[in-house]
């Protein structure tokens, strides 16, 4: 891997400092070795799962069950997991890889595949004891014990630390036992591995627990839930009446089990981003087939503009997703990697290794799940009729995209921690937002400069547009923290506007750069589509920051304050007209003629 | 047993075929190559024999160039035990089985698999021209194998039915498609895969007895064209004038 030369940004300082192409990972970059396993897990879909799509919308949890079991036995479910635990040791990038193909033919087996090797693994990984990890991990990595994860609560949801489950110490000091109902708990239908999070006595904070199923009484599930989507993934409640749990089984410390849900839950937010990306990649696909196929007034569909349109525009967002998910894969796996050369014990570099990236864990969970929402919706669209016919591919796909915009932490409060976790990180010093945004407000003052002359080199002209995209965010974003000081928590509507403006920065920058790399590697020529995607996106981002900073202005400034940030905000957003229709049917004829999504 | 298994390097499936130079070669051009699928259900199977038989070799022979090295490293993955490829630019179907003749000859290998065909030149030659050049038997198109000491109980395909045949080892067998499933490389065979040797050795006999003179693609299909049950005679006259097959 090309670490030695890269010089890796911080967490979140994408928003204030440059970096280059060569300093981003890309899926091109990918090794042979790496290659191979996403070929092996293609073939897998391909031959077990593919050939039963139409059984997964029927609640069959035993295919699933069945599926989770053949991708233990192939080593899919242990790719992270260190070797001496039974794991592959392969870094965090790889298991995104993996996570994005097993993911994207069904949210059924995404959900299944994604509780059990994120939400499922990472707490026994990352704070189980030794005698834990040797109980439960090679055992979950390869599949014979499948796992669940117990965290959600009817009142408690979003704000998961407010469970009123109870750990109550018996009287020997012995064992914990535990009391109360957990809901939405996937694969509870046939985990043998229960992770569970009670309070103990009048804790602050929730304790995280760790049992098999067999060797409790007390437990008993519900009947397996309705659902708008993943209809054979098994979701059900889970009743604790006083399960009894050895103390030896508490996963970090008492009072930690919150940190345990908050830290696994960055790195559960950007696999859910490589699981929607490959739901894209393969929804786009049969989008193209179905417009090369269909035929009105003599011609098929993808002849035509308004189809063409949406096509570009669903591959443009995937690919822009795609550019930002890699990215910052890799940026977390290096760190992670340079913690462990640093001499910290395994978990540790881990989680402080993710951690760091936690704004953009964040941000790569909105940004994904709304471009998914977008390309099943107009795969749906491109479908028409037969889109709304459970016989025909779109249908689930539409269903199953809709609860990606809800679990893992919403979107809205992703986009709140986005602005917050950036916020702090200010405060604490570790990110200089005030001294940029500083001089954004000073640039406001200063007469434009109209005289520069124009770089004309290759994506030169796009950088322009994103480092103005960075002055108009950081330009809000730091009206807005004058304006409120401590009371910003408040105004949770300036917050979705902020992270709005943020999410399109890192996009952006992601796609860019993506695209400056791959053309330095195979050529400008071979990238055309890819550039007419970097610019169709382009022109996007801009109105989305134009359109999130005027409402933010709106919201907290007035008169001349108004008027000059309202001025501002439309320097920094401009953009050179584009004939955008041609660049649309540009990349829709590539796709067309692959009749697949090509660039993945 | 011991057990070589013939790779051949081809397009994927959904390649677009075009050729350059005046149709005299392959345009090779932004294509993606795969393990001849015949030559996986090889691999598979000659793992499946070592397997049932409780232990034995894999080596998997590859004649061409590096390109096709992390093909090759599939294999290994997939199961073999070693990797070996001839650096050469084949010619023709003569030109790789005399290499891997040569190669193979005092190795002391019970068996040779390979597929019945390869899915881009389609020569189906390579297991005949084995079996004549090392002396021993060869038996194509097999759907079925099982051994039992010295001696191979097979089953191939002939036209409109079966065959049943015995054959002593060592022998060479070429394999159809429902001799097997082709096996999936796990994680920890890819894994594997790094430390297991890939040797390359020079070519030895570098003859051909054929070239390429040049290349046609077929023509492209035609359209359907519906008819009413009622236009007997319009479909007469397509028939004669247009398909021109009356």
């Amino acid at each position: 891997m090309e670490t030695t030369t890269k010089k890796q940004l911080r967490g979140g300082e994408f928003l204030v400092k440059e970096t280059t192409a060569a300093n981003i990972f890309i899926r091109e970059d990918f090794s042979e070795e790496q290659l191979m396993m996403f070929e092996a897990t293609k073939d897998f879909m391909k031959t077990e799962v593919f050939p039963h799509l139409p059984r997964f919308e029927k609640g069959d949890y035993a295919l699933v069950e069945s599926l989770m079991k053949k991708a233990g036995e192939m080593g899919l479910l242990g790719i992270s997991v260190p070797q001496n635990y039974g794991g592959m040791g392969m870094g965090f990038n790889t298991s995104m890889l993996i996570c994005e193909e097993i993911s994207s033919m069904t949210g059924s087996l995404a959900t299944a595949f994604g509780a059990h090797t994120g939400i499922g693994t990472l707490p026994i990984q990352y704070y189980g004891s030794e005698a834990i990890r040797e109980k439960y991990l090679a055992k979950v990595a390869s599949g014979e014990w499948i796992a669940c994860y117990n965290l959600t609560e009817p009142d408690a949801g979003s704000d998961a630390n407010s469970g009123k489950t109870k750990a109550v110490l018996t009287p020997d000091g012995k064992h914990y036992e535990i009391t109360g109902q957990k809901i939405w708990i996937s694969n509870a239908g046939f985990a043998d591995v229960f992770i569970v999070f009670a309070r103990i006595e009048d804790d602050k904070n929730i304790t995280g627990f760790v049992f098999h199923k067999d060797e409790v009484t007390g437990l008993s599930l519900n009947e397996e839930e309705h659902k708008l989507g993943l209809k054979s993934s098994s979701t059900r409640q889970v009743f604790y009446d006083k399960v009894k749990v050895p103390v030896e089984n508490m996963l970090g410390e008492r009072d930690g089990g919150f940190k345990i849900a908050v830290n696994v839950l960055n790195a559960g937010r950007i696999k859910l981003g490589a699981a929607v990306v490959g739901a894209a990649f393969k929804v786009i696909g049969f989008a193209v087939q179905y417009a090369n196929e269909r035929k009105q007034f003599g011609k098929t569909i993808g002849t035509f503009g308004a189809i063409q349109q949406k096509i570009a525009d669903m591959a443009t967002m995937a690919y822009v997703a795609d550019a930002a998910l890699y990215r910052a894969g890799q940026d977390i796996e290096d760190n992670q990697n340079r913690l462990l050369a640093a001499g910290k014990p395994e978990a540790e570099a881990k989680l402080k290794g993710i951690e760091e990236y936690a704004v953009e864990c964040a941000i790569i969970k909105v940004l994904a799940s709304e471009a998914m929402a977008f390309v099943a919706d107009e795969g749906v669209q491109i479908y028409g009729g037969m889109g709304y016919s459970a016989d025909a591919p779109m249908e689930a796909a539409y269903r199953d995209a809709r609860i990606s915009r809800i679990y893992e932490g919403t979107n809205e409060i992703n986009r709140m921690l986005t602005v917050d976790m950036l916020l702090r990180k200010a405060m604490k010093g570790e990110l200089d937002l005030i001294g940029p945004a500083m001089k954004v407000a000073q640039e406001l003052m200063d007469i434009p400069d109209f005289g520069a002359e124009e770089d004309t080199s290759y994506l030169a002209q796009e950088k322009k547009v994103l480092a103005n995209l960075k002055k108009a965010t950081l330009m809000v974003a730091g009206a807005a923290v004058q304006k409120f000081q401590t009371k910003l928590a408040d105004e949770q509507e300036v917050l979705m506007s902020l992270a709005d403006m943020t999410i399109q920065v890192y996009a952006l920058e992601s796609a860019i750069l993506k695209t400056e790399k791959l053309a330095g590697k195979i050529g400008e020529e071979a990238c055309k589509e890819r550039y007419e995607m970097t610019v169709n996106f382009l022109h996007k981002a801009a109105e989305i920051c134009n359109k999130a900073g005027k409402e933010a202005i709106y919201a907290f400034a007035e008169g001349d304050e108004q008027r000059m940030m309202l001025l501002g905000l439309k320097r920094f957003t401009k953009v050179a007209p584009e004939n955008l229709k041609n660049i649309r049917r540009s990349i829709a004829a590539k796709l067309l003629d692959a009749n697949q999504y090509p660039f993945a | 047993m011991k057990i070589l298994v013939c790779i051949s390097n081809v397009p994927d499936t959904t390649t677009k075929i075009t050729f350059s130079s005046d149709n005299k070669e392959f345009n090779k051009a932004g294509v993606q190559y795969i393990i001849n699928p015949y030559d996986e259900l090889a691999l598979t199977k000659a793992l499946e024999l070592n397997e049932a038989a409780g232990g034995g070799t894999v080596t998997a022979i590859h004649v061409g160039q590096a390109d096709a090295e992390p093909n090759l490293r599939k294999a290994l993955a997939v199961g073999a035990d070693d990797a070996v490829r001839i650096d050469a630019a084949p010619i023709d179907g003569f030109f790789v089985a005399s290499e891997i003749a040569h190669y193979a000859k005092d190795k002391g290998f019970d068996l040779i698999l390979c597929g019945r065909e390869s899915i881009d030149y389609n020569g189906g030659m390579v297991a005949g021209m084995l079996g004549e050049l090392l002396d021993w038997p060869s038996v194509n198109v097999i759907t079925s194998i099982s051994i039992n000491g010295g001696e191979a109980h097979l089953e191939r395909d002939i036209d409109g039915g079966r065959e049943v045949l015995t054959a002593k080892l060592p022998f060479v067998g070429s394999c159809q498609k429902e001799l097997t499933e082709p096996r999936i490389p796990n994680m920890r065979g890819i894994m594997m895969a790094r430390s297991k040797p890939l040797q390359v050795l020079p070519v030895a006999a570098n003859t051909a007895h054929t070239q390429v003179a040049t290349y046609a693609a077929p023509a492209p299909k035609a359209g359907c064209k519906f008819l009413e049950p009622t236009q007997v005679e319009e479909l007469v006259h397509l028939l004669h004038t247009e398909a021109k097959v009356i």
